[in-house]
């Protein structure tokens, strides 16, 4: 298929249609409102349900009952909508239902902004909702990579009876690039035997979070674990740009933020400069391995992110001992430019920058 | 004389003993909703969705697949799984707090967009399942525990009356209140739960049918005495009978 020019939110809407999506709840709020708009117009087309929710409280339960009836079927929201769907997302998880999520996120805490942020990394891969479950969270890059991943995540969600999240920010939503969409070798859904539509001479299907005996809570628990570790061994994604190569900084970012440090790296490397960096592709499972072994090979790390520094926690414990951890973040929907982030991995480079350190700052002054 | 079977436990209600209190109407809802799913013949499609509240275990009781919701979000539960199946018969079973507190929302909006499933929303002025707390349908003066000098209506208002209140909305819709505190009553609740049933086997209309029930413990009455509290408090606030036809005039 040749490749046409879109939007990112209109290409996030028609992957999930190429993916063999056919029912999308959500409601409004920038900055991905044109996915909503795209399919309220798109989804007729192709015999599919689109329908405007009260809520996003609302949206994320109708995504419960279409999972459980059998459907693939997803919603897009932008960060305060997510956190509203946080409390299904946790009872989605818990009863093992096949949900995909489209995150477009902006600025917070509160309203926040409606600029590009990655500052909802702690919600999407460390909890949001109550109990123990983990979404398995994608981070794309470009409008391709957005395409790609929303399919991916049908797929992915289906085979872990687990809700899946593609995480975004304005910039994927809102540039437009040239994608193409996949129309042969897409899979059909599995058979979901579990699903509830009627009995017809079978028994009953239950789709249920709650189990008062704690041994039965305890094997569900046992049980989400267990598709959590095989997550952990089976999905983990990244993308290595020279960083299985001795470095002097090694850059870890994702998302619109690897793209920009890549072009700082470019330029610093075409000054013979051993720039390296590792992209996670997947954030939850989060390629731990990938950053032990690339760090061992580089003198310094440079995490860069949309935030005042969340994946860098997780960078921390994944890095080689002793590497020096530094961080490079903005917020308030300010991007940096190539340089900004160049400036930051010379003054690594130069041991001008002073890296995180687990003495509290004021502690150390005194 | 050969034995004839003149009265049996409907198939759509399973074997299991309910955990639902001594005197609690609970039971003779369930057993009208089984009835009305057997006579219709629905049962092998229907789709239950539970709530939270002394209701979440009905998937035990019901011989039919289930969905159990998040607190209040039954419809929206029932929303997906019927634009997703419009094949499948669909119904909320909700209590007063799971539909009256926290699922407002989720109700008046699926009542307005007119989706074509059944709610069986049972009201028995109280949150039961927490142990006895004002819920928006508790009397004026009732006393709970987080209204343990009686229901101040100055302080929170009047309870709802959900029936009337669905009933306002212009898109066509059946909503009925009924009670089944006597057995003429219990029989007048049956068909308008089969009424329920038989509108959305018809793909006609949303249906509601509000139940007025008892809870003899949170109420610290005896079973029989909780009927009769039924008939002398809740009868003259809460109106039973028809209050939207999809007949109506639009």
């Amino acid at each position: 298929m040749a490749k046409k020019l879109m939007k990112g939110n209109e290409a996030i809407g028609e992957a999930a249609i190429a993916a063999g999506c056919r029912h999308y709840f959500a409601y409004p709020i920038t900055p991905q409102t044109e996915v909503a708009e795209y399919l309220a117009r798109r989804m007729p087309e192709v015999d599919g349900v689109f329908l405007q929710a009260e809520s996003e409280v609302a949206a994320s339960n109708m995504l419960f009952g279409a999972a459980a009836a059998g459907v693939r079927t997803f919603t897009s929201s932008s960060s305060p909508g997510i956190s509203l769907m946080s409390e299904s997302i946790s009872y989605i998880a818990g009863a093992q239902l096949p949900v995909v999520y489209i995150n477009i996120v902006r600025g917070g805490p509160g309203l926040g902004g409606i600029l590009p942020a990655q500052s909802d990394y702690f919600q999407a891969c460390k909890g949001g909702g109550h109990g123990d479950y983990h979404l398995l969270v994608l981070g794309p890059s470009t409008v391709q990579e957005a395409v790609d991943h929303v399919m991916l995540a049908f797929d992915l969600a289906d085979k872990y009876r687990n809700p899946v999240m593609v995480m975004g920010d304005g910039m994927i939503g809102q540039m437009m690039e040239p994608v193409e969409f996949p129309t042969e070798g897409v899979a059909a859904p599995p058979p979901k035997p579990w699903a509830t539509v009627g009995m017809r001479g079978r028994p009953q299907n239950l789709i249920r979070s709650l189990y008062l005996d704690p041994d039965e809570l305890e094997r569900n628990n046992l049980e989400l674990r267990a598709k959590y570790d095989a997550m952990e061994r089976d999905e983990v994604r990244f993308e290595s740009y020279h960083a299985d190569e001795e470095t002097d900084v090694l850059v870890v970012a994702y998302g619109t933020m690897a793209r920009i440090a890549k072009t700082a790296i470019d330029e610093l490397r075409g000054q013979g400069k051993r720039i390296g960096m590792l992209r996670p592709i997947t954030l939850y499972p989060f390629p731990r391995v990938a950053i032990r072994e690339a760090s061992s090979r580089a003198r310094a790390v440079l995490v860069v992110e949309l935030s005042t520094g969340q994946m860098v926690e997780d960078v921390e414990w994944s890095a080689a001992e002793g590497v020096d951890i530094h961080f490079f973040g903005k917020t308030g929907g300010n991007i940096p430019a190539p340089e900004d982030i160049g400036d930051e991995i010379t003054k690594v480079l130069e041991g001008r920058a002073r890296p995180r350190t687990m003495v509290p700052l004021a502690e150390e002054a005194s | 004389m050969t034995a004839a079977t003149i009265f049996q436990r409907p198939q759509s209600l399973t074997e299991r003993i309910t955990h639902y209190c001594p005197g609690c109407t609970h039971g003779v809802i369930h057993r009208l909703v089984a009835e009305s799913l057997d006579e219709l013949g629905l049962r092998e499609s229907t789709v239950g969705i539970a709530p939270v509240g002394c209701a979440v275990l009905a998937y035990h009781y019901f011989a039919c697949d289930f969905q159990e919701a998040p607190h209040g979000r039954a419809p929206a539960l029932a929303t997906g799984a019927k634009r997703a199946r419009p094949d499948l018969t669909v119904f909320t079973y909700q209590g007063d707090g799971d539909l009256a507190s926290i699922g407002t929302a989720e109700l008046i909006h699926a009542a307005n967009r007119g989706e074509k499933f059944t709610i069986i929303f049972v009201n028995n002025a109280i949150y039961g399942m927490t142990g006895g707390q004002m819920a928006p349908t508790t009397m004026p003066g009732q006393v709970t525990s987080t209204s343990p000098a009686g229901r101040d209506v100055d302080q929170v208002g009047y309870p709802l009356r959900v029936a009337e209140l669905v009933a306002t909305l212009r898109t066509p819709s059946y909503v009925e209140r009924v009670s089944v505190h006597s057995p003429g009553h219990i029989i007048d609740a049956k068909r308008a739960i089969r009424q329920a049933f038989a509108y959305q086997k018809e793909g006609r209309c949303f249906s509601l049918v509000e139940v007025l029930s008892t809870c003899p413990t949170n109420w610290g009455l005896t079973p029989l005495a909780s009927l009769k509290w039924v008939e002398e408090n809740m009868l003259p606030y809460y109106p039973l009978g028809l209050k939207k036809s999809p007949e109506d005039e639009v």
